[in-house]
């Protein structure tokens, strides 16, 4: 884990730039889908402490909708894509005309609509990844899951539990045309993976 | 209502109460929340437990409350400390649980049930029984152990409140 926090500034700006170019294709592919504008955050790199990284998604019991999938390839990783309750709603009626109905959660298609827009955004984000390292990156079949956001973070933290109490994680937020359709995705690169990717972008590690 | 004193366990962290302190622990996706009671005491103990086992640690100080085979006698000390006896420990658990299902499970996605295993295994070895759990499944919990009546009480998103 020492290796993270020594990380260089420059170092770290690299990485934001890994999350810079992932999400602003995820959001062309968004604003495509919805035929909107959407807007992006400056992406955030940061070692966080087990505990503070579902601050970021409103605290651990906070309950959030999440499309899961695993990084495979030369640069494995975990990948999330995030979103309220409220912005799952508005989604489902903008893009599929469901008006939701709340006395019964979510069904199926509600569900499998949601995995898809997170599969179609972390599919765009990863390809873009990958086309700017030149390394193999490959999405496992995404996965959804509405529930607290703590239960549901911990499970990609789990290669970073074996070497210490922190995970670096790249994080991303989107807005739609200023509303409040937020969004996160976050990069949480196996600890493996850092030197591949600072490597492929001709950035010197010892 | 009663204000109670509650002792927040974080995540891979364990800590004890007594006097009628309520340990909690949030978030529980395929870390397991262990609890330990000493009824005649009524000393508490709990630990939210990531990973079943030390063996795979490759860190260079090992976080005891961490791993299930640390955790357990870790917490069993501390207990024992503020005057828990070990042959009157009753145990229970919650989470566990398979956050995402995939068709290709690597053993690494299976690690909520591994967790729940390898707790057992180890409570066992130490011959304290397991008075009630509630893991596996596939979603997350919030629980609440309240050192003056030896209850877990369980929250989740699905199926809202039940106590052990």
């Amino acid at each position: 884990m020492a290796q993270f926090s020594k990380f260089e500034a420059f170092e770290l700006d690299v990485l934001k730039e890994v999350g810079n170019i992932g999400a602003g294709n995820a959001a062309t592919a968004l604003s495509r889908l919805l035929n909107k504008p959407v807007d992006m955050g400056v992406p955030k790199v940061s070692l966080l402490p087990f505990e503070e990284i579902a601050d970021r998604v409103g605290g651990m019991e906070q309950v959030v909708i999440a499309v899961f999938l695993r990084v495979e390839g030369e640069a494995p990783g975990n990948m999330f894509f995030i979103i309220q309750e409220d912005a799952a709603k508005r989604l489902l009626t903008q893009l599929l005309s469901l008006p939701h109905d709340d006395e019964n959660g979510y069904s199926e298609m509600e569900l499998s609509a949601l995995c898809e827009i997170g599969n179609i955004l972390t599919g765009s984000y990863l390809s873009s990844l990958a086309d700017f390292t030149h390394l193999a990156m490959a999405p496992s079949v995404p996965s959804v899951a509405l529930d607290m956001a703590g239960a549901i973070l911990s499970y990609g933290l789990l290669q970073y539990g074996e070497m210490g109490d922190s995970a670096l994680l790249i994080e991303t937020t989107f807005l739609e045309d200023c509303q409040d359709l937020e969004g996160h995705f976050f990069l949480i690169p196996d600890p493996e993976s850092f030197t591949k990717i600072f490597r492929a972008l001709g950035v010197n590690v010892e | 209502m009663i204000q109670q004193n509650l002792i927040k366990v974080g995540m891979a962290d364990l800590n004890i109460a007594t006097e009628g302190s309520v340990l909690k622990t949030t978030g529980l996706g395929s870390c397991v929340g262990l609890t330990l009671y000493d009824p005649v005491n009524k000393v508490a103990g709990m630990a939210h437990v990531m990973l079943p086992s030390s063996e795979i640690a490759r860190e260079s100080t090992i976080n005891l409350a961490k791993y299930a085979d640390t955790a357990i006698p870790e917490l069993l000390d501390r207990m024992k400390h503020v005057g828990a006896q070990q042959n009157r420990l009753v145990a229970k658990m919650a989470g566990g649980a398979q956050m995402f299902a995939f068709s290709g499970q690597s053993d690494s996605m299976r690690i909520g049930p591994r967790n729940v295993e390898s707790c057992l295994e180890i409570i066992n070895k130490f011959k304290i029984p397991v008075f009630a759990q509630d893991t596996g499944g596939n979603y997350g919990r919030t629980i609440e152990f309240d050192s003056g009546s030896g209850l877990l009480l369980i929250r989740s998103v699905q199926l809202g409140i039940k106590e052990i």
